[in-house]
């Protein structure tokens, strides 16, 4: 069997060099290296709670071989946004009452993140196809849903004054 | 998309400044930044990796156990099976109290001389990696003897079937004797008898149970671990043969229980590897060993028989359930008892019979989940009740009408209902919000459902519940509540800060909710049974009640006016028939610390309590109250696919009081989807004990994909026992949703299903029936 090798990941922003086997996931080496926000739920990409963004995509980092990620930008919700300067879809998901038990959160995060992206006024159906791989069991979605609406709208207004 | 339509009717003229509105939740900010940390997140310096070897059938004879190679495998620092511990059991009566050893109640730690179910652990490994763990386990070898599993509850209770566990596989059995049922079906004018089943299932918490344990330099064994019932310690110290005050539990922020972690999670295999290694040691499930871990929902066979007068009035009913226990009863009886007193639902029966038993089989353990036997009976009574008014040609509503239970009246045990029972504005304002019927068309079908309810808020009143809490003011004016309430994701310890900002008048960011801790805080009892909110709220509000008094009582003789002309509200005390009488609450707390008043308090709130039900009748007094409301539904049924879709979904429930309408709303929307999961999706399924859905990959539960348009009602009669006048909210919500799906159904194809979950399979197979005329036409 191959020995691990270091890979280079930029997480959040900073560089690092981590020590990776050749069978390690993403997922692993992100929370053994502190990156415990990144959340495991199910290990074989049914639930979504362990979701990065990995180069503008959100991925499953347990599907997600830590070697294939050598190289490469990696953002979790602590790079999305913090206590001191929130992102509006944290703002959002904190006013509307959108978390419960909150171990899905991370990855809801990153998931909308991703659609507001690419999509600054998603409809209900667009914000449904882009959380389908997210699972949540208190909440029942509705109050993410109408999080993700308010937060797209606070965002394409912040736009508008900006442009 | 989500409408909340809170509905202060018949409010007594009482000013909240903080409970009822829609504040931030104080978990809610550091979950969205992803700073919470859950029990598995943890770790400490050189502390080791577990992992659980488990059988690989449901029933065998265990002739050896073989770890000799696992321990000596490098990096193995600990391998413990049954013969490492002599006699070990966990008896788990009643959580988080020390009750008495019943029927199959006590469970092996680790299996020994025979497995009873399919992944029964029988060897724990701990080592200095996660992976040397695996290879130990995988080095393990167990020989095995065929012994044969009963896996059908009700052959399980026939004679000559495989016995689980002692002398025959009743694990609990009750009755309910009410009136004369026999004369009330000589009264009635139709007798409509229908068998109902509902499924196994799992409560798919997010968060798998995961926990961290260590020896501390005081030989106290800590545990750090997802958990609904910090009070577990007592059954670890017990089994441990170690002194109760050594073992100090903290649960961690939980994600997600739903009664899946009521049970021992993992915290006795974490406290058995801890403390034979005098090590950390960390334990995180897969999501797969999770699946077989906890107590997943009981299915049960639900037989009614009603009478109804032509106008719609129930003159008896006969019910008899049969539950599967699993192979260790853990919580089963409780379950049954549920059921048994819900059986009839929110209507008057005054000639009642029922029958129940739980067997115990090879399957799956069974234990709590959400709705705990109550909203199995829902499935059948709701069923029941539509069946009737199909077959008098009265309205699902109108049926219900006539036989709605009211305040005042005894319900099936005898026990006269205190509180307001809205059972019926609720349904008018649930179907109502329904609005405008959608369209069908010859292939989709469009069905509406309602269901109503009684679920019980509160432990049963012969535990003598009782929860305490203490609460203290510093001198900035900054609040602490000490209560070891665990937080398992419906805010609970949100939920006692915002009443002790309420009682003091204090901001809520000002309040500090310490919770989850079996040692340091007064203990407060389990996060199950609908109870958090009732008991501790209630002894949280006691506590602040007192220091509120103490504080009043220095500033009426500082200000030379009666206590009782003083308010505490928006960080100030102020005279009302002077405010110029005033000063900050700081400026108060540090006055009153100078003059040495008693700025803390520990107050204990007790629940009503009852002596236990006449075992020939089953009448006497079960729970401390109930909650009631509705749930109606829209649903579109394609007649060639058999799919069904839920369109619109709505709770309607007499909360008593909302604290928090946002959490109140939260708990009724995610209601909405975990019912429709059970209606539609879900199912455990087991071929002779072994378990074929042990993933998310194969048991569905729904996505945001599958979500209706959700509408959540909240009605308040402040009629409750809960704190300002609530009721347990966490159960109810859950409880007639999969029931008001099961009737849109039946309303859409004009056949019912009567075994749930509703798949396409049995929708295709019903119109089949229906269009054979085989169905059974009243």
């Amino acid at each position: 069997m191959e020995t691990s090798k270091a890979i280079k990941l930029k997480v959040n922003g900073k560089q690092l060099e981590l020590l990776a086997a050749p069978n390690s996931t993403l997922l692993e080496i992100l929370r053994n290296n502190g990156h415990v926000e990144v959340k495991c739920g199910c290990e074989k990409g049914d639930c979504g709670a362990c979701a990065v963004i990995l180069d503008g995509e959100a991925v499953d980092s347990c599907l997600t071989l830590a070697w294939i990620a050598d190289g490469s930008e990696v953002q979790t919700v602590k790079g999305i946004g913090t206590e001191a300067t929130p992102h509006p879809l944290q703002t959002a998901f904190i006013e509307e009452g959108s978390v419960q038990c909150g171990y899905c959160i991370p990855g809801i995060i990153v998931a909308a993140k991703v659609l507001l992206d690419e999509n600054p006024d998603p409809t209900d159906s667009d914000i449904r196809v882009a959380l389908s791989g997210n699972l949540c069991r208190c909440t029942g979605y509705t109050r993410i849903f109408s999080a993700i609406h308010k937060a797209a709208q606070v965002m394409r207004e912040g736009a508008q004054k900006n442009g | 998309m989500v409408e909340t339509v809170p509905t202060a009717t018949n409010s007594p003229n009482v000013q909240l400044h903080q409970v009822g509105k829609p504040l931030i939740r104080t978990d809610a900010p550091n979950k969205a930044y992803g700073n919470t940390l859950y029990a598995g997140d943890l770790m400490m310096p050189g502390m080791l990796y577990a992992k659980v070897f488990r059988a690989d059938r449901p029933s065998a004879l265990i002739v050896k156990v073989d770890t000799a190679r696992a321990r000596a495998l490098e990096g193995v620092r600990c391998v413990l099976t049954a013969w490492d511990l002599p006699d070990r059991l966990v008896v788990t009566d009643i959580p988080g109290q020390t009750g008495g050893k019943t029927k199959n109640t006590a469970q092996p730690i680790l299996a020994k001389e025979r497995v009873r179910f399919f992944n029964e652990p029988i060897a724990l490994i701990a080592a200095d990696s996660e992976e040397i763990a695996a290879s130990a386990r995988d080095l393990i070898e167990v020989e095995y003897a065929p012994f044969p599993g009963v896996f059908d509850r009700a052959e399980a209770l026939t004679a000559g079937a495989p016995l689980v566990d002692g002398d025959a596989n009743v694990v609990a059995a009750y009755k309910i004797r009410k009136g004369d049922t026999e004369r009330g079906f000589e009264e009635a004018d139709l007798v409509i008898e229908n068998s109902f089943r509902t499924q196994v299932q799992e409560q798919a918490f997010l968060e798998p149970e995961a926990g961290l344990a260590w020896m501390d330099d005081k030989n106290v064994l800590n545990i750090k671990v997802s958990t609904q019932v910090v009070e577990h310690f007592r059954a670890i110290a017990d089994a441990l043969g170690i002194p109760h005050n050594r073992v100090h539990i903290e649960a961690m922020y939980v994600g997600g229980g739903f009664g899946g972690k009521e049970g021992l999670t993992i915290e006795m295999m974490l406290a058995l590897l801890a403390y034979n290694t005098r090590k950390p040691v960390r334990l995180v499930l897969t999501r797969e060993e999770s699946f077989v871990n906890h107590g997943n929902r009981h299915p049960f066979t639900l037989h009614y028989r009603s009478g109804v007068k032509k106008d719609g009035r129930i003159t008896a009913m006969e019910v008899r359930l049969i539950a599967d226990s699993g192979a260790y009863s853990k919580l089963s009886p409780y379950v049954l008892l549920y059921a048994t007193v819900g059986a009839p639902g929110p209507y008057k029966v005054d000639n009642l019979k029922v029958d129940s038993v739980v067997a115990a089989t090879n399957n799956l353990s069974t234990c709590a989940f959400r709705g705990f036997g109550t909203m199995q009976a829902c499935v059948a009574y709701e069923g029941q009740m539509d069946e009737i008014a199909k077959s008098l040609g009265l309205t699902p509503l109108e049926v219900r009408q006539k036989n709605f239970i009211h305040t005042g009246d005894k319900n099936a045990t005898g026990q006269k209902i205190e509180s307001a029972v809205w059972s019926e504005q609720c349904a008018i304002q649930a179907l109502e919000a329904l609005g405008e019927r959608a369209k069908g068309n010859d292939v989709v079908k469009i069905g509406r459902g309602l269901a109503c309810y009684q679920q019980s808020y509160g432990r049963i009143r012969w535990f003598k519940d009782s929860s305490e809490a203490w609460v203290g003011i510093e001198v900035d004016g900054t609040v602490i509540v000490r209560c070891a309430v665990t937080d398992i994701g419906a805010g609970q310890s949100s939920s006692l800060a915002q009443i002790a900002a309420e009682v003091l008048g204090v901001p809520m960011e000002k309040v500090v909710t310490y919770f989850g801790d079996c040692t340091l805080n007064p203990l407060a009892g389990t996060s199950s049974a609908s109870r958090a909110l009732y008991m501790t709220g209630n002894a949280t509000k006691m506590a602040a009640t007192k220091v509120r008094d103490n504080l009043l009582e220095w500033a009426g003789r500082h200000f030379q006016v009666p206590p009782d002309d003083l308010q505490l509200v928006e960080f100030r005390v102020t005279a009302i028939s002077d405010p110029a009488r005033s000063m900050p609450i700081d400026e108060l707390a540090r006055r009153c610390a100078a003059d040495g008043v008693h700025r803390h308090h520990l107050a204990m709130f007790k629940a009503p309590t009852s002596e236990g039900l006449d075992p020939e009748t089953g009448q006497g007094e079960v729970f401390p109250d109930f909650t009631y409301g509705a749930h109606a539904c829209e649903v579109a049924v394609d007649t060639e696919t058999g799919e069904v879709t839920v369109l619109k979904s709505v709770g309607a429930h007499d909360v008593g009081q909302s604290l928090n309408p946002q959490s109140v709303a939260g708990q009724i929307e995610g209601s909405a989807l975990m019912g429709q999961g059970f209606a539609l999706c879900e199912e455990i399924i087991q071929r002779n004990g072994v378990l074929v859905t042990p993933s998310f990959s194969e048991y569905l539960i729904p996505t945001s994909e599958d979500v209706p348009e959700t509408k959540a009602i909240i009605l308040e009669s402040r009629s409750g026992l809960g704190p300002f006048g609530s009721k347990g909210m966490g159960e109810p919500a859950f409880a007639p949703v999969a029931a008001s799906i099961a009737n849109a159904v039946a309303d859409a194809i004009g056949v019912r299903i009567f075994e749930l979950p509703i798949t396409s399979e049995k929708v295709i197979n019903a119109l089949a029936r229906k269009a054979s005329g085989q169905v059974k036409m009243h």
